[in-house]
């Protein structure tokens, strides 16, 4: 098993759904988001690309945050999914700075808190938060070992990247383009 | 033209703009750690060299200073801590992979040991010492008898202490200033540079205080060399090394690492040693004072400037 992510950059519309969706779901402290919008514009008017892209952790196969967390606070769940156990986490900032995305905050309880892919959802067979509110259906998420399942058919047949591959992440959530 | 905006509010202020979660405190530990590290390894080289009586300051008497300097750089790095009533889940798991586990186990074992280091000498420079208790003096007996063994392990150990605050920076791929492997070297460096200089300025006696300044001019020039590799390297590298090191070539950094830390910190106290070895007069506290806020200053760049450098996508 392994989980991942794929946003379709010519879907989103950037308008935040998901972002109010997992705040709600896992009751994220006001002032702090595990997913957000970005919103990249690249050329010189009036010769302009615009793409969207609702981000957040990647779940990374070779995750940095893993690799330097002192405790084994962060560390691998089922199907590949970063987890940070708050009870063994000490609060020392190294993941924050071994992350490339910039995927993780401090909780206002100390512990460093970010995305979990909804695992307490996925374990029950549903879908991510945000993935489930997304309007223009933009987001898929499943199983990759899974060759039926919706995001082996999507990344079969689409064109697409992940974040900066060259960080040596290998990064799980990917961008339809 | 590349603009990026990120909606949907992620407040977090310590990600944007510039990441900055690490604040004076773990700096202000790297740098005591350095020197903590720098004190012990004189100490126990010239031990085995059999030169502490020659040689009392930098053998017996600096060595008085490293239980409190750690002291004091565990209670900066439990102040760094968010979840710091979880500190203990440090000694609960062995990370091999991860530097600050190492750093945890470090300083775990070095800590009581230099204490004993301190035991050792303490009736060999206050002749009126008395331990008081019966097993007090039969253990500072028996750890007469392991001195070497001791010294051997504390060597060992103390190039871990002072390797490791640089490695501690060097394993974040994320921020490419910090991601060059001379950072270890370069901290180990600086941390013993700091040390021979405060041993010069504290010796009594011409034979310790011309030896440590020779020493002291070799590690600033060893220093002045890694530093000149470090940008080559990262000048070498890929685009974000490039940008990472043109914040010392143009951008923030420019001004206060190359004035003050190399400038005020390394060139102008390697002169000031140079005359001094010469015999010209110069005030002993200068090049010292100039030597270890450079010093420390130079862990406080370091840290914000890794922060301050990323990934672009």
């Amino acid at each position: 098993m392994r989980y991942a992510m794929a946003v379709d950059t010519r879907k989103c519309v950037g308008c935040s759904d998901c972002v109010v969706a997992c705040q709600t779901e896992n009751d994220v402290p006001i002032g702090h988001c595990r997913d957000w919008i970005v919103e990249k514009t690249t050329g010189t008017y009036p010769q302009l690309q615009l793409e969207i892209r609702s981000e957040r952790c990647n779940h990374c196969a070779n995750a940095p945050c893993v690799r330097t967390c002192p405790t084994e606070a962060s560390h691998y769940a089922a199907g590949g999914i970063v987890l940070v156990e708050e009870s063994e986490c000490i609060g020392c900032k190294a993941c924050i700075t071994s992350c490339p995305y910039d995927a993780r905050f401090i909780h206002p309880e100390g512990y460093i808190d970010k995305c979990t892919f909804c695992i307490h959802r996925v374990e029950k067979g549903q879908k991510p938060a945000c993935v489930s509110v997304c309007p223009t259906h933009a987001m898929v998420f499943g199983d990759l070992d899974d060759p039926n399942s919706d995001i082996s058919k999507v990344m079969a047949t689409r064109k697409w990247k992940s974040l900066i591959p060259e960080a040596g992440t290998d990064p799980k959530v990917f961008y339809l383009i | 033209m590349i603009e990026e905006i990120i909606t949907s509010g992620r407040m977090n202020p310590e990600i944007d703009p510039v990441l900055h979660v690490w604040g004076w405190e773990i700096p202000f530990y790297l740098f005591l750690g350095g020197l903590s590290a720098g004190i012990l390894i004189f100490s126990a080289y010239f031990t085995l060299r059999n030169r502490q009586d020659e040689l009392p300051i930098a053998v017996k008497w600096m060595p008085i200073a490293v239980p409190f300097l750690i002291g004091i750089g565990l209670i900066s790095l439990l102040l760094d801590l968010s979840h710091v009533f979880y500190a203990w889940q440090l000694f609960t798991n062995i990370r091999w992979e991860s530097p600050m586990s190492w750093g945890a186990w470090t300083l775990l074992i070095i800590t009581p040991l230099s204490i004993a280091w301190v035991a050792i000498w303490l009736e060999d420079i206050f002749p009126n010492w008395n331990w008081k208790f019966d097993e007090v003096k039969a253990v500072i007996k028996w750890l007469k008898e392991y001195r070497r063994t001791l010294a051997q392990l504390l060597i060992l150990l103390s190039i871990i202490l002072g390797m490791y605050t640089g490695i501690l920076l060097s394993a974040f791929n994320a921020r490419p200033f910090w991601n060059t492997s001379i950072l270890g070297p370069l901290f180990l460096t600086s941390g013993l540079s700091a040390s021979a200089a405060l041993v010069s300025y504290f010796s009594k006696t011409e034979v310790e205080k011309r030896l440590f300044t020779r020493i002291d001019i070799i590690l600033i020039g060893i220093e002045l060399f890694m530093i000149i590799h470090l940008f080559m390297g990262h000048l070498a590298g890929t685009q974000v090394h490039i940008q990472a090191a043109e914040m010392f070539l143009g951008g923030t950094f420019t001004v206060s690492f190359w004035v003050f830390v190399v400038g005020l910190g390394l060139i102008l106290p390697v002169i000031l040693e140079i005359l001094e070895l010469k015999h010209k007069f110069i005030p002993a506290i200068v090049p010292v004072v100039l030597i270890v806020a450079g010093n420390l200053m130079l862990r406080f760049i370091v840290v914000n400037a890794g922060q301050a450098s990323r990934w672009l996508y």
